[in-house]
């Protein structure tokens, strides 16, 4: 088959280097060339993929049981992806169920609770999940911070941590969960971490650190940063918009 | 308290207040759902609808659905009313201003006229009872320009905001995006970027490098770095190069106040813009964007559905005389808009309420990649938005927007409604164009060659 050739690319190709941006990609009449908007159909795709993914729990388990932590399962208020999307509220609240289960727990109090949530892409949690957790975990350890069991959560928004932080009796409560697929990247994951995690916190209490991938920030970067951030809320017992606001060094990568 | 009620088959529907009736007679959104004020049933929603079209419009002067003393959009909305204009329909009900709007009577000169003595609310309750037809047809009547360096809404013609965004602000990555733009024929209604960082420094680079670009080649348009309104109003007095104020804006105070921003502020950075007089053929100096369900995500709304919240973020944008303003519709999420059905009714919706109260229209036609809508839903809605005289669009390359991570128009998408409906650019970027080879006098796309001057832009 004859494919479409794009007019007049050449001249603008040169401007491609300076951005990642889909410029100098021809045109066929007024429209976008076949093999271009074909690429943008499979980067679409890809990232509805990953927001349709979901967790895989027993391989999730099978790879966490490294660092001899107790590993939990609980689950959010949400039925389903599609009430996932339409309902953050239920995404934010933890079952009766997983409610249960905590509270069963004779849990004696920590200083860090690691919590994995799918949020937008189980993707970006199978894939970055051991990698980070790989770099994250000895730093902790070798500071003597007291690690809480790690709760795998499905269908959870990033508040969930604070019922499960509170639950867990933990000082801060670190929430590794999937961020909204992007059409060149259905993998990123997001860390945010919460001092004094209780039910009805909002997101200014709140650090994030993001676009954690192979490919963006990487795993050993990422696991710095966090662990900085983690040093300084229990420094300042704080964390949120006044712990970012006083320090430069966040943003440099 | 007035009751608002119906009888369907036997059963009474009773609506205790203007709000609750105005919540249970939207079109279904996931968003009014979330928010608790949606209909439980098909039949509850037309039954609210038929309750709505008998509400005369006088009511929505007496009956304040967030209450004046609590709330300063009510109170610019209850004192700034026309009743002069007004009284050309003051004896209508809801569903009798519809069929008036639709008359071939009720012409553009009419509708220009009428715009200051309509609220947002009577416009938000008779947008509920219409079609997407009715929305279209009564919106390509009307007529809003605005001028800076050249003239946006003319019949006719149709503009994009070229948005160059990049995820580091990269000068020569923005430039890049913005000389593919501009040989695409983007950037009539304005260069305007969404930087990645809200400093002050980063922010007057970007707005340099814009005004560089444009005075290089005496291009007739306006530039804008879309920061927060105190960012740009400290730039502004430090003497960075602005010719546009933006601001995201809401219809509640409370929510407005979650942005950072309240009518004070607004007015005093209005005012430090026009005071700086770049414009060259007129003096609209603002830019808003606004989007269903902003007031609910700052939980700010009141008990009101979102479409209603939506125009009366109208009220305020209209305080300030601005060239453009864009209803960012895809952007907020599924929670608010689930899927191109109802992403593609709020843009209709939008567009129509804000012309109707004399606003410069434009839509961000777009979606984000958990909501069910793809690039065949932006066509659609696209198309849509064209027939029914929109002012603008975004222009972004390949319809990915790889700073905000969601997916818009393209350069192409603008290229193709302008065949496909007969439209122009602004007549003044028509020109411009012409005189720099990118299209010729029938507005036809030329080859562009390698030496072409803009491919030598200096940073």
């Amino acid at each position: 088959m004859k494919r479409n050739i794009p007019q007049e690319i050449e001249p603008l190709k040169a401007l491609q280097e300076f951005t990642s941006a889909r410029i100098a990609i021809g045109r066929v009449g007024t429209s976008i060339p076949l093999k271009q908007s074909l690429d943008f159909k499979l980067a679409h795709a890809h990232a509805r993929d990953a927001v349709y993914s979901v967790l895989n729990i027993d391989h999730l388990r099978e790879s966490l049981t490294r660092f001899e932590l107790p590993v939990l399962h609980l689950h959010s208020q949400v039925a389903d992806r599609r009430q996932y999307l339409q309902r953050p509220d239920l995404g934010r609240r933890l079952n009766q169920d997983s409610l249960d289960q905590l509270r069963d727990l004779t849990t004696v109090s920590s200083d860090i609770a690691i919590i994995v949530a799918d949020g937008l892409s189980a993707t970006a949690i199978t894939e970055n999940t051991l990698g980070l957790l790989k770099e994250l975990i000895p730093l902790l350890t070798t500071s003597n911070y007291k690690l809480a069991p790690i709760t795998l959560v499905e269908q959870g928004r990033v508040a969930i941590g604070d019922d499960i932080g509170y639950g867990l009796k933990a000082k801060l409560s670190l929430v590794l969960i999937g961020e909204r697929p992007g059409l060149s990247s259905a993998d990123s994951l997001g860390v945010y971490l919460t001092y004094k995690p209780k039910p009805g916190l909002t997101d200014e209490m709140r650090n994030c650190v993001s676009n954690i991938r192979p490919k963006g920030l990487t795993y050993k970067k990422a696991a710095k940063k966090i662990f900085y951030l983690i040093n300084e809320a229990f420094i300042r017992k704080l964390s949120g918009v006044e712990l970012k606001d006083n320090d430069g060094l966040l943003d440099a990568h | 308290m007035s009751a608002f009620k119906t009888t369907i088959r036997h059963k009474v529907y009773k609506f205790q207040d203007l709000k609750t009736l105005l919540g249970k007679a939207s079109p279904y959104r996931s968003g009014d759902e979330l928010a608790g004020v949606c209909a439980h049933s098909y039949e509850e929603r037309v039954a609210a609808q038929i309750t709505l079209a008998d509400v005369p419009l006088k009511t929505f002067l007496n009956e304040a659905i967030i209450p004046y003393e609590d709330d300063e959009v009510t109170r610019l909305i209850v004192n700034s009313h026309d009743i002069n204009a007004f009284s050309l329909i003051s004896h209508l009900t809801v569903g009798e201003l519809r069929d008036w709007l639709l008359s071939d009577d009720t012409d553009t000169q009419t509708l220009t006229n009428l715009a200051s003595g309509l609220t947002p609310e009577m416009v938000a309750a008779v947008s509920k009872l219409m079609r997407n037809q009715d929305l279209i047809a009564i919106a390509k009547k009307c007529e809003v320009v605005t001028r800076f360096r050249n003239t946006i809404g003319l019949k006719g013609h149709f503009s994009t905001r070229l948005q160059p965004n990049h995820p580091t602000d990269d000068p020569r990555g923005v430039a890049a995006s913005i000389i593919d733009g501009l040989l695409f024929g983007s950037g009539d209604a304005t260069i305007g970027i969404n930087p990645a960082t809200d400093s002050p420094a980063a922010v007057s680079k970007l707005l340099t490098l814009m005004d560089n670009i444009r005075y290089q080649f005496e291009i007739p348009t306006q530039t804008c770095v879309l920061s927060h309104i105190t960012t740009t109003l400290q730039l502004i007095n430090e003497g960075a190069p602005v010719d546009l104020c933006f601001q995201s804006i809401a219809g509640t105070e409370k929510a407005n106040t979650s942005f950072g921003i309240n009518l004070n502020l607004i007015e005093e950075a209005y005012q430090a813009t026009l005071s700086l007089n770049r414009g060259t053929v007129g003096n609209n100096v603002m830019y808003f964007e606004t989007g269903q369900g902003s007031a609910l995500s700052a939980n700010a709304n009141f008990g009101v559905d979102q479409q209603t919240c939506e125009v009366r973020a109208y009220a305020v944008a209209r305080k300030f005389k601005p060239l453009l303003v864009n209803t960012v519709v895809g952007f907020i999420g599924p929670e608010y808009l689930y899927d191109g059905k109802q992403i593609i009714r709020a843009a209709l919706e939008d567009h129509f309420c804000g012309k109707l109260l004399g606003l410069p229209m434009g839509c961000d036609v777009c979606y984000t990649n958990h909501a069910e809508a793809d690039q065949d839903d932006m066509d659609n809605l696209l198309t849509l938005l064209g027939v029914a005289g929109c002012n603008f669009v975004m222009g972004i390359p390949g319809a990915d927007d790889i700073m905000l991570n969601y997916q818009s128009t393209s350069f192409h998408d603008a290229l193709y409604l302008r065949k496909v409906l007969g439209l122009k650019p602004a007549p003044e970027f028509e020109q411009w164009l012409i005189k720099q080879g990118i299209t010729d006098d029938r507005g036809n796309m030329l080859s562009i060659s390698p030496t072409h001057g803009l491919l030598g832009t200096v940073i």
